[in-house]
């Protein structure tokens, strides 16, 4: 039995880049499609988009809640949609065309959360209408859904929203619970806990997401640790 | 000789799609907008009396809380330059500029309500002003919508030393950085939001100013 030590620098095998572009995904399961979004490549902890609303909108839970729920509802709209016709939308106006989609989905979540939550949507401002411009959704249109059948491109849009939603929801209950003393609105603390307003402010965002990227890589880290001892 | 080098050919790209007639590509996104704007008039108009009703709540809520919880209140529209407490037949009764006169319990005119809407720091600041016609002493102010600067300009909104002091002041107010003397026209400006602090004298004092003589001829005209 031979021991390699940890220390030495092995040439572990490159990671294979998966073949985004050009090319379909390959295959998985609707599950696998759903849970890549949540875990392996979780949006905003893995690949890094949606940073501005994440920065903006995180400051209170029910903010975090409701735009990672509206971002799901038109990442699964969008999905269906530019799956459902990727076969007569001509390539040179792709672009243009899911834009058009991922537009029209924003406006709906706009016009329903106008209807049925007027607080939050007052809360939230100009960042549902900037949806639009969250360069996840083109991204998962143009990478996946215009590549794939209607199921998965649907079950990659949920699992996206909800990695999307639970990442938001994370950041913004370290942001609320440290920066308020409260969570969803209810006190945490008593009369004398001194909320940490400096939370609450944007520069609170870089650092609660600056901890929450830190737990990623020390998580991922690990697990490359012990894949390596074990091979 | 004749042997090229031997070197790795990359496989070759798949093939570009074939040119696409422009009419075609006109088509897709004529088809696509139609039927983006087909699906965003129908949900529109079904969450249409929903976003009326809740409107009408905040505005009602807002009238409440500037005329100090009136027993009851009237509505008189602006119909051209003069006040009627009815629309002429077409008016639209979301859209004319109105005024709620409010009453206490036995029937005592509280004040007039009105809502008016100017360029703040960064957009329009809309307000709900309370005010008496027959002095020009303020009831109070509420914030029905701004997008100041959070923390800073929003605090026209939240900062209750500020939104609480307007309430026995005379218009046309004055904005100070400290209060002087008992002049019943002076209002302390909040510090780092100076531009909306006076944005919102300047919403009040152009709006009582337009108001109060409407006011005034209207009582004339119901007296004669």
């Amino acid at each position: 039995m031979t021991s390699v030590p940890v220390a030495e620098p092995v040439a572990a095998p490159a990671p294979r880049a998966p073949a985004l572009i050009p090319g379909a995904p390959p295959p998985a399961s609707v599950v696998a499609d759903i849970w890549r979004g949540i875990g392996r490549e979780n949006p905003v902890l893995v690949q890094l988009l949606g940073m501005c609303p994440t920065m903006a909108v995180t400051n209170v839970l029910a903010n975090g809640l409701a735009m990672g729920l509206a971002t799901t509802f038109v990442l699964v709209g969008s999905g269906l949609f530019v799956s459902l016709f990727r076969k007569y939308i001509a390539h040179e106006v792709r672009i243009t065309s899911y834009i058009l989609i991922i537009a029209t989905f924003v406006t709906l979540a706009d016009m329903i959360l106008a209807a049925i939550l007027p607080d939050i949507r007052k809360a939230l401002g100009p960042f549902i209408p900037l949806i639009v411009a969250n360069c996840l959704l083109l991204g998962r249109a143009e990478a996946f859904a215009a590549k794939v059948p209607v199921h998965r491109a649907v079950a990659d849009g949920l699992g996206m929203g909800l990695g999307f939603t639970l990442s938001l929801s994370l950041l913004s209950t370290i942001r609320e619970v440290l920066g308020n003393g409260s969570i969803l609105g209810h006190p945490l603390f008593g009369p004398r806990f001194e909320p940490w307003v400096f939370m609450m402010m944007p520069p609170g965002g870089f650092l609660a997401l600056g901890i929450a990227l830190l737990g990623v890589a020390y998580v991922m880290e690990l697990k490359k640790r012990r894949a390596r001892r074990t091979a | 000789m004749t042997d090229a080098p031997q070197c790795h050919v990359p496989p070759t790209p798949p093939a570009e799609p074939a040119h696409t007639p422009a009419w075609k590509l006109l088509l897709t996104l004529l088809v696509a907008g139609a039927a983006a704007g087909w699906l965003i008039v129908s949900v529109y108009n079904l969450t249409l009396p929903a976003v009326q009703k809740h409107a009408a709540e905040q505005v009602d809520a807002a009238v409440r809380e500037v005329l100090k919880a009136p027993a009851r209140w009237d509505t008189l529209y602006l119909v051209g330059s003069a006040l009627s407490a009815k629309l002429p037949a077409g008016g639209d009764k979301a859209e004319a500029p109105k005024a709620f006169v409010g009453y206490d319990s036995a029937g005592h005119r509280i004040g007039v309500a009105i809502t008016a809407a100017e360029p703040g720091f960064q957009e329009l600041i809309n307000l709900m002003i309370g005010f008496d016609p027959a002095t020009g002493t303020l009831t109070g102010y509420k914030v029905l919508d701004q997008q100041e600067t959070p923390g800073l300009g929003q605090r026209i909104e939240t900062d209750t030393a500020f939104t609480h002091q307007f309430a026995g002041r005379v218009a046309p107010l004055k904005g100070v950085k400290v209060l002087a003397g008992g002049d019943p026209s002076q209002v302390q400006t909040i510090t780092g939001a100076t531009i909306s602090s006076r944005a919102v004298i300047r919403i009040i004092n152009n709006a009582v100013a337009k108001w109060r003589p409407l006011v005034q001829a209207y009582d004339r005209g119901g007296q004669l």
